[in-house]
């Protein structure tokens, strides 16, 4: 037996532009989304410092002086904050994504983002530590 | 109390009748405020005693059969779950659940819904039987465990009104769909993990998802798919390394 689809007329809701100013978490996830831009910029500046070193002790110098601006100072604070909410928020969300057994042992989510904040500490102390002792 | 004394709350309740109105209008309410009311409740008033011409859907009334799903205030929920005194004094909004095209007043239509899950293929793949003499699939409670809160999933679809990746790219295979792809791929009955990869490790599927979070907040059964498709998605780059390395499969 065949029947025909019955269709009425839906109504469909555009999603408006700004949907994401209509809930705190919304607005929550854009920021997060949009600290990709300080860790992005923090790459670059990273290939700026290696070219000018590559370049020689002048062109390092020169660049130096333009990061010891006040302005570029503040700059750098407000990126390196927004980088830190952005690590801070990405390894609080990793135990989500990873689940680690040991044998039958489930690894317990704090330990697992606890792992991630060693790590960070860990990585920054050695750097830290190569550039006060060379 | 008396039902005289009570007091009222009102119900802004979204209305669209496509044989007439072009664009949906909001309509208010007078309901009594019950404390054992819930939101759902104050629709059936509205239906039985002042409105016949509403239109919603519901059936359980006990937060099982997931089919009382709207927006209260712009947040998915089911009616059967909210007290009308949590809103007091209100007003309080009601919506048909976003992202879904609108059949009538409160009523939403759900195919792509249905569609993406059996997409997902959500039920138990073999790839070889084995015969019934060698006994039943045994599994041990940490196994379940890895899945269970996937299956509680009661498919409400509160998860995809929260979704706003979905509300832009409906294209999108969803929450839900993908948390009930992972609860199969986690049970260690099932051989269908390849398969689903094979349809889900793409734009529309797990990598589609950027991890706002919602769905998992607005699921009334503590379901956590944001989490599900974080694990889905280290399956599928853990599976495309070993495809690079080995040169096999997917």
């Amino acid at each position: 037996m065949s029947y025909t689809l019955h269709h009425p007329k839906w109504h469909r809701n555009a999603k408006p532009i700004f949907w994401w100013i209509r809930r705190w978490a919304y607005i929550g996830f854009i920021f997060r989304e949009l600290t990709s831009v300080a860790v992005a910029y923090f790459a670059i500046l990273l290939i700026l410092i290696y070219r000018s070193v590559q370049s020689g002790p002048e062109a390092y110098a020169e660049l130096l002086q333009s990061l010891s601006q006040p302005s570029m100072i503040a700059l750098h604070t407000v990126a390196l904050l927004t980088v830190m909410y952005h690590s801070i928020t990405w390894f609080n969300l990793s135990p989500k994504a990873m689940v680690v057994r040991l044998g039958r042992w489930r690894v317990p989510d704090l330990m697992i983002a606890g792992g991630n904040y060693a790590a960070w500490f860990a990585i920054s102390a050695t750097i830290a530590w190569l550039y006060v002792a060379g | 109390m008396a039902a005289e004394s009570m007091p009222n709350i009102t119900l802004e309740v979204l209305r669209y009748l496509p044989e007439g109105d072009a664009e949906p209008v909001f309509q208010q309410y007078e309901v009594p405020l019950r404390e054992d009311w819930v939101v759902l409740d104050a629709l059936n008033h509205i239906k039985d005693h002042i409105d016949g011409t509403l239109s919603y859907r519901w059936s359980c009334r006990m937060g099982v059969c997931g089919s009382c799903g709207m927006m209260i205030n712009g947040t998915p929920v089911l009616t059967c779950a909210a007290f009308l005194t949590s809103f007091a004094p209100g007003p309080i909004r009601i919506e048909p659940m976003a992202h879904f095209p609108v059949v009538r007043d409160l009523v939403v239509e759900v195919t792509d819904f249905v569609d993406k899950l059996q997409e997902a293929k959500p039920w138990v793949i073999r790839q070889e039987e084995k015969p019934l003499s060698e006994g039943e699939f045994r599994q041990t409670p940490e196994e379940l465990d890895d899945f269970k809160q996937y299956s509680m999933c009661i498919n409400c679809m509160l998860c995809y009104s929260a979704c706003p990746v979905y509300g832009l790219d409906q294209e999108f295979s969803g929450p839900a769909a993908l948390a009930l792809a992972q609860r199969y791929n986690k049970d260690n009955r099932d051989q269908g993990n390849a398969e689903r990869m094979e349809s889900l490790s793409n734009d529309e599927g797990i990598w589609g998802c950027t991890m706002v979070g919602e769905c998992s907040e607005v699921c009334p059964k503590h379901v956590d798919p944001a989490a599900a498709i974080q694990q889905y998605k280290l399956d599928g780059a853990a599976n495309w390394w070993k495809s690079l390395i080995t040169g096999k499969g997917k």
